[in-house]
């Protein structure tokens, strides 16, 4: 063997970009989490708590018909607004902070891939995992409806399933940031944990308090409550199968009466916002910001 | 090969790398020397596009930091610390490299060959000795066949056997006409795989030379151990004092401060007096 004996097809490698390493590094993320346990305890325990939902839930929609499918959805819309962004969240905070301090960060940069590519592998990777774990939990609980009641409700499980996907993906998004903004991977997994529980905790209940104590407008408390991406997929999801707003109270009635037919896509944009807005601010101080 | 002009890092009040210069020509192998904290992990990371720096960094005549890409392609890199993913099979750790570098898979299996890790390719990272370990960073680095090979501390984690390994590696790789940058604080060993010593202190270049005068242009020395057969430690002391060596007793034997570069004088002046050496120790 000779030094630089290679075909030199390398040698050249453009700066920009490349789908083919964005990829690589993707696949790799994915492989990793197929391999680890946390990826089987999140996928079993989603899947098994959303069957067991659709299963106590059913019994009520054989004796009322489609009009009870409302509680599996129900069910199922309040498990994934407390699982999906604690697991979106917290894996997506350790993405970065934790390869930091492993060094296996330093290993990936030490190949001839540039940060843009990295931060995209590592999110796509994660994001790809974590969908495959939430699909299997959509996936059984469908499963389970579908054999059940029937499939007369399968446009709205859709669209709730895609939604959560949404949200998924912004709670990763926004778990890459906290990870890029971290000093150490222990702090990153709290940040997450505390935004979680400021999302969907201590929204919900400090908006309720504001709301009481600065006698805070009706429409006020709508825009207040679809800033917040938990409870903008909540709104969302309850919309794909609730006939009225009602059950969300003035803010739900003012919701449906102010933007009629444009209230859906005005709460998916403000998911689509949590994707796009945490991931760039991400992407720009991982690329420009960072010591390895 | 690598040319660095007035390289300097900081890290908030602490200056790491201060005006840091250095030239390397291609087939050159040469030696960051100094101590913990010298800067000298600093300069590999600086080559790499690992962190951010003031002044310029080229490779192949390229610009490391607007052309890093193309660069790391040039590039082999041994890291101080072996953190490759724990649970990846050591196959999958070369077959990434290879992905990540474009290279043809099929050069996976020559390195396994070639590093003699085909027994252990299904093996996880975390299952694999130091010295395995230290095979596999050497393949990984060797995947792009590159022209220049940077090494951070390639035989700081190593037992004996596998540095006596790893050192019989680089020569073959120096031999092989690479360009070589390695960083270490054992000139022993490694002393005889390079052209060129640099000697850093506090980010700054100290001294440049061949590694055979570093000892005595830094007035560097060492602490001579020596067990007498005799135990006839008060004869010994007188001797060497007597010879101009700084000495003392301890617990077992007799310390000897000496030159670095002039062990043997001190084993000498024992052997004058007649005093038999049982055993011996050289402390840095």
């Amino acid at each position: 063997m000779t030094a630089g004996a290679a075909p030199d097809v390398w040698l050249d490698l453009p700066e920009k970009a490349q789908r083919r390493t964005i990829l690589a590094i993707a696949r790799k993320e994915l492989d990793d989490a197929v391999r680890s346990r946390w990826f089987w305890m999140w996928t079993v325990s989603f899947a098994g708590l959303a069957a067991v939902l659709a299963m106590t839930a059913l019994p009520a929609s054989r004796i009322a018909g489609a009009a009870s499918y409302g509680r599996t959805a129900a069910s199922l819309v309040t498990l994934t607004q407390i699982i999906v962004p604690l697991m979106g969240l917290t894996l997506g905070a350790q993405t970065i902070a934790f390869q930091r301090e492993n060094g296996a960060l330093r290993f990936l940069l030490s190949h001839p891939v540039n940060r843009t590519e990295s931060f995209w592998g590592l999110y796509a990777g994660k994001a790809a995992a974590l969908t495959a774990a939430s699909f299997a939990g959509f996936g059984t609980a469908g499963v389970v409806t579908a054999l059940r009641s029937g499939g007369g409700e399968a446009g709205s499980f859709v669209r709730i399933t895609l939604l959560a996907w949404a949200l998924l993906l912004a709670m990763v998004a926004v778990g890459m940031l906290i990870s890029t903004l971290a000093h150490r991977a222990p702090s990153a997994l709290g940040s997450a944990v505390f935004t979680w529980l400021a999302l969907v905790f201590l929204g919900d209940l400090g908006l309720m308090g504001t709301a009481v104590a600065t006698r805070l407008s009706v429409p006020m408390l709508f825009f207040s409550t679809i800033v917040n991406p938990v409870e903008a997929f909540r709104l969302a999801a309850l919309a794909t199968f609730a006939s009225s707003f009602d059950i969300l109270g003035p803010a739900g009635t003012y919701a449906a009466d102010a933007l009629g037919a444009a209230l859906v896509p005005v709460i998916v944009s403000s998911l689509l916002a949590w994707i796009l807005v945490p991931l760039a601010v991400a992407w720009f101080r991982f690329t420009r910001h960072q010591d390895l | 090969m690598i040319r660095i002009r007035e390289l300097t890092k900081r890290y908030g009040p602490l200056t790491v790398l201060d005006r840091f210069s250095l030239d390397v020509a291609p087939g050159e192998s040469v030696a960051l020397w100094g101590p913990n904290g010298a800067g000298k992990t600093t300069v590999v990371r600086c080559i790499l596009g690992l962190v951010d720096y003031e002044g310029s960094v080229q490779v192949a005549g390229l610009d490391a930091r607007l052309r890093g890409k193309a660069v790391r392609a040039r590039i082999g890199y041994v890291a101080q610390e072996l953190s490759f993913y724990d649970d990846m099979p050591l196959e999958d750790v070369l077959v990434y490299s290879a992905t990540l570098r474009n290279v043809p898979v099929a050069r996976v299996g020559t390195l396994l060959d070639q590093f003699r890790l085909h027994d252990h390719r299904l093996k996880r990272v975390a299952e694999l000795s130091g010295g395995l370990k230290q095979r596999l960073a050497l393949a990984v680095a060797l995947v792009p066949d590159p022209p220049l090979l940077l090494l951070d501390e390639p035989t700081s984690n190593l037992d004996a056997h596998s540095r006596e390994e790893a050192i019989e590696l680089f020569e073959e790789l120096r031999r092989e006409g690479r360009t070589i940058l390695l960083t270490t604080h054992h000139m022993e060993e490694m002393g005889m795989l390079v052209d060129r010593v640099v000697a850093m202190d506090g980010g700054r270049i100290v001294t440049e030379c061949p590694p055979g005068e570093l000892a005595e242009r830094l007035g560097l020395k060492v602490w001579l151990h020596v067990i007498l057969r005799s135990h006839d430690t008060t004869r010994a002391l007188e001797a060497l004092e007597s010879a101009g060596f700084a000495a003392r007793t301890n617990s077992a034997g007799i310390l000897v401060e000496v030159p670095a570069q002039r062990k043997g004088q001190a084993l000498n002046t024992l052997h004058r007096a007649g005093l038999e050496i049982e055993d011996l120790e050289v402390w840095t």
